[in-house]
């Protein structure tokens, strides 16, 4: 029996993405089945995506080395960067040069081939390309568009430019987080406005298909990955749209209920997380850790109490936590129906039984490194299981590919742009200068 | 403008927040999403903050009004009979179901998929849980913090000398939401064209894990060698770029530092032009986390953002293209005027509350509507839905809500 068809196969994405929030938007539809074509350039190494081309030394000494496998960069080290291994996963490569008329020709050639445009440049990229939507459509009249820089395409802050940490402070978010003993200069950078963007891109790009699926009609989607993230402050928006109240930070708190805290345990920097949601699980829990008398401690006994004198409760919890494993306390209070989980590390991860059950890690290999486990897709489907993914590819690596059999180059219109540079796998940089100089004539 | 999934029918069944805010994007698009609560109390959510005027009723819930915009209500007792016999009554005619209950409880009802499939093969079901359907903790409780605990990016947030931290309020369950609804979508999209329905097993613990937020590149990183790209840290990029968060004389702006070819961006936004250049700074040996020379650089930076407020910063900043932005509270969000020129505010409704600021559609599409509608009361639509749909009488109607089906 042949297999089950994937949702999306038959679909092609032109994948025009940079950093985080592009590249995982895609990995999503990618899972789904599409076909993920990443459009790159030799003239211009992406480096906020592959990472640096040439890692200085002083570089590799503190986090950079952490990118590499043991800390080498290898001489092709855009091949090998952690953070490209996943958000180039079931990607094919091609390369082209922009910012040659030749090369415009060529990526519109791919649009009338395509059925998605999916980017999250910068806002005036694409304009300074001359990519915008109109010239889109007049190649191909089923477009759809996709396009989302951090703060949408009107508006004063327009062109303005961010990772999502940047987003995500002028949200709201990181106002909202962080120790309430420390000020906000204690926030390190997290990115949870990428992680947003993606998914929602990937969302709204399913729903410009269906509705193309339906009346033949494409479509421009722009989005702002600062008002996406905005969507998921739920409750800071409306305390303030109903009694103008502005939340603040809350530490591990939650905003419901009590003790709920991070607790140090057996170990070097192993912790676990405890929420405790009612009475009933209060009571559980006391008995739990051999206090059976706080339960009907007026301090701690009713669910307002408990809210009100959680700070009293940390030390007596983290006393017990002291000394037991992160994942031992984890099972014995979850064994006694009390919500906790261990703060498991990404050195540990790979370990975790239930992970592992459910075979979420899938090998994939980094070529000329090895194999290496990888996060896999983040839904299962019962009829389509998704295929295994297939590895990042190197620059250029589906050249002949895309240019071949998707474009219909023959082989020596092939060889010129190869010397043309439109075509290879390493940057122009990187090139022995005599061989740029023969282009240039 | 039509709606871009005008005639999709969902029946909700999911509550909380994760299942909700999955299929708020689909009635906000113009899918029919009815949704299916508890005869007594309705969906959880009713009952958490915010709440109108601090008044906790259960249809002024600040949370439950945002998560549900665009849907119909239904109060059904699922653990009757006539309960069971019109949640199948509505799958057979619907596209999608959504769900986000314990693994145990759509088995233990009568109303799993393998049952639902049976009545409508052309059918995407998704189902939410926390853990998801299979493996050893399928069982075990779940909460905002626990899902950031276990997903791995929380042992990187923070400060190196404390505990990890969480990020704020519920913002992963809404995020799970937002995947599912891509996954559902995605789902749909197959069977519309190729005929397939399915089944679909989320868990919000592999969400995490596979989360794009830190977690996929130090996943590698650890792989690789033991060591992550992130760390509980102030600081993300170990250069000398200003990068982290700064004080302004009104509050505080986040700058993102990056590649060598930036500093001059910041000798520009500082107005050192003198610096540009200056290998004092550029040099790889200095500018790659030279602790000296970073004193040196954020000393310069403090000068200058000590007669500045954030949003001064954060312009003068953007102009020369130095990643920063403003920390707004959200008082300041509800004054900002990007959103405001973006038409991002948007009026609803209400009968409980009046009209309030919702946050709006975080796009625009070309050719298809938003809509923004209000959240519906609890059983607002039992007469529409069991009367002139599915042909109870009015009298019936009654007698289900004396047999506490309704």
């Amino acid at each position: 029996m042949a297999a089950p068809r994937l949702p999306l196969e038959g679909v092609r994405i032109l994948d025009f993405t940079i950093v985080w929030a592009g590249p995982s938007g895609t990995v999503f539809l990618g899972d789904l089945g599409a076909e993920l074509i990443r459009v790159e350039s030799l003239q211009h190494p992406d480096v906020n995506t592959r990472g640096q081309v040439r890692i200085p030394k002083a570089a590799l000494e503190g986090s950079a080395g952490g990118q590499f496998p043991h800390g080498d960069p290898g001489p092709r080290p855009w091949e090998r960067s952690a953070g490209f291994q996943y958000s180039g996963r079931n990607k094919v490569s091609m390369t082209l040069d922009l910012e040659r008329p030749s090369g415009i020709e060529i990526f519109l050639r791919l649009v009338q081939k395509s059925d998605v445009v999916f980017s999250n440049y910068a806002a005036g990229t694409l304009e300074k390309l001359k990519l915008t939507y109109p010239v889109l459509r007049e190649a191909n009249p089923k477009i759809i568009m996709v396009y989302f820089p951090g703060f949408g395409l009107s508006g004063p802050y327009k062109y303005f430019k961010g990772f999502g940490s940047n987003m995500e402070a002028l949200a709201g978010l990181t106002a909202l987080r962080g120790y309430t003993d420390m000020d906000v200069t204690a926030n390190g950078a997290v990115f949870q406005a990428d992680a947003a963007a993606g998914a929602m891109a990937a969302f709204l790009t399913l729903m410009a298909l269906h509705y193309r699926n339906r009346t033949g009609k494409g479509q421009f989607i722009e989005m702002s990955q600062a008002e996406t993230t905005l969507h998921h402050l739920s409750q800071a928006w409306f305390e303030y749209a109903m009694n103008r109240r502005v939340l603040g930070p809350m530490g591990n708190r939650d905003l419901y209920a009590a003790p709920q805290g991070v607790y140090q345990c057996q170990g070097d920097d192993n912790w676990v997380a405890i929420t405790i949601e009612n009475d009933e699980m209060w009571e559980r829990f006391c008995g739990v850790i051999g206090r059976p008398e706080l339960a009907h401690d007026p301090r701690f006994s009713d669910a307002v109490s408990r809210y009100r004198n959680q700070e009293e409760l940390d030390p007596i919890i983290a006393a017990w936590t002291a000394d037991q494993g992160h994942y031992q306390v984890m099972e014995i209070l979850q064994g006694k129906g009390t919500t906790a989980g261990a703060v498991i590390s990404h050195r540990e991860i790979f370990d975790d039984p239930h992970l592992q059950a459910r075979g979420f890690f899938k090998q994939l290999e980094v070529p000329g490194v090895g194999f290496f486990p990888h996060a896999g897709p983040v839904y299962k489907m019962s009829k389509t299981p998704l295929k295994e993914p297939r590895r990042a590819p190197t620059l250029g690596e589906h050249n002949e590919y895309v240019y071949k059999t998707i474009l219909g180059y023959s082989d020596a219109e092939y060889e010129e742009l190869v010397r043309d540079q439109h075509i290879g796998d390493t940057y122009v940089e990187l090139l022995p200068k005599a061989k740029t100089g023969e282009v240039a004539r | 403008m039509p709606f871009a999934l005008e005639g999709v029918k969902v029946v909700d069944l999911s509550h909380h927040i994760a299942g909700p805010y999955c299929t708020k994007l689909l009635a906000d698009y113009g899918a029919e999403v009815v949704k299916i609560e508890r005869p007594d109390g309705g969906d959880p959510a009713r009952r958490m903050s915010p709440f109108f005027h601090d008044d906790p009723h259960p249809e002024k819930s600040g949370l439950f009004l945002h998560l549900n915009t665009n849907k119909k209500s239904i109060t059904l007792n699922l653990k009757t009979e006539l309960g069971k016999k019109i949640i199948k009554d509505l799958v057979r005619d619907a596209d999608i179901v959504v769900e986000n209950f314990h693994p145990r409880v759509m088995p233990s009802l009568g109303l799993d998929y393998p049952v639902l499939e049976q009545i409508n093969p052309r059918l995407v079901m998704t189902s939410i849980s926390n853990f998801g359907h299979t493996g050893p903790y399928r069982d075990y409780k779940m909460s905002e913090i626990v899902a950031y605990a276990m997903g791995g990016v929380m042992h990187v947030t923070g400060m190196p000398e404390r505990e990890p931290i969480k990020l704020a309020l519920t913002v992963e369950q809404i995020f799970t939401g937002n995947v599912a609804a891509a996954a559902t979508m995605g789902a749909f999209v197959g069977l519309q064209v190729h005929g397939i329905g399915q089944q679909l097993d989320l868990s919000m613990m592999e969400i995490q894990t596979g989360n794009q937020d830190r977690a996929i590149s130090s996943l590698f990183s650890y792989q690789y060698s033991g060591e992550s790209t992130f760390k509980r840290s102030r600081e993300t990029w170990r250069t000398i770029l200003p990068s982290g968060v700064y004080p302004t004389t009104d509050g505080y702006v986040q700058m993102s530092g990056g590649q060598a070819s930036w500093w001059e961006r910041v000798c520009r936004m500082i107005d050192r032009l003198d610096l540009i250049g200056d290998p004092h700074f550029t040099a790889p040996e200095n500018f790659y986390g030279n602790a000296d020379v970073k004193a040196e650089v954020d000393a310069l930076m403090y000068e200058w953002l000590f007669q500045h407020t954030k949003q001064e910063v954060m312009e003068k900043a953007q102009e020369f293209g130095y990643l920063t932005g403003a920390i707004n509270t959200m008082e300041d969000v509800f004054n900002d005027p990007h959103l405001a020129a973006r038409g991002f505010f948007v009026e609803v409704d209400h009968p409980y509350t009046g009209p309030l600021k919702y946050p709006g559609a975080n796009f625009k599409m070309s050719e298809t509507e938003w809509k923004a509608g209000r959240a519906p009361l609890l059983g607002e639509h039992n007469r529409e839905v069991y009367c002139d749909r599915l042909g109870y009488s009015a009298e019936e109607l009654v007698r289900m809500r004396e047999q506490g089906v309704i």
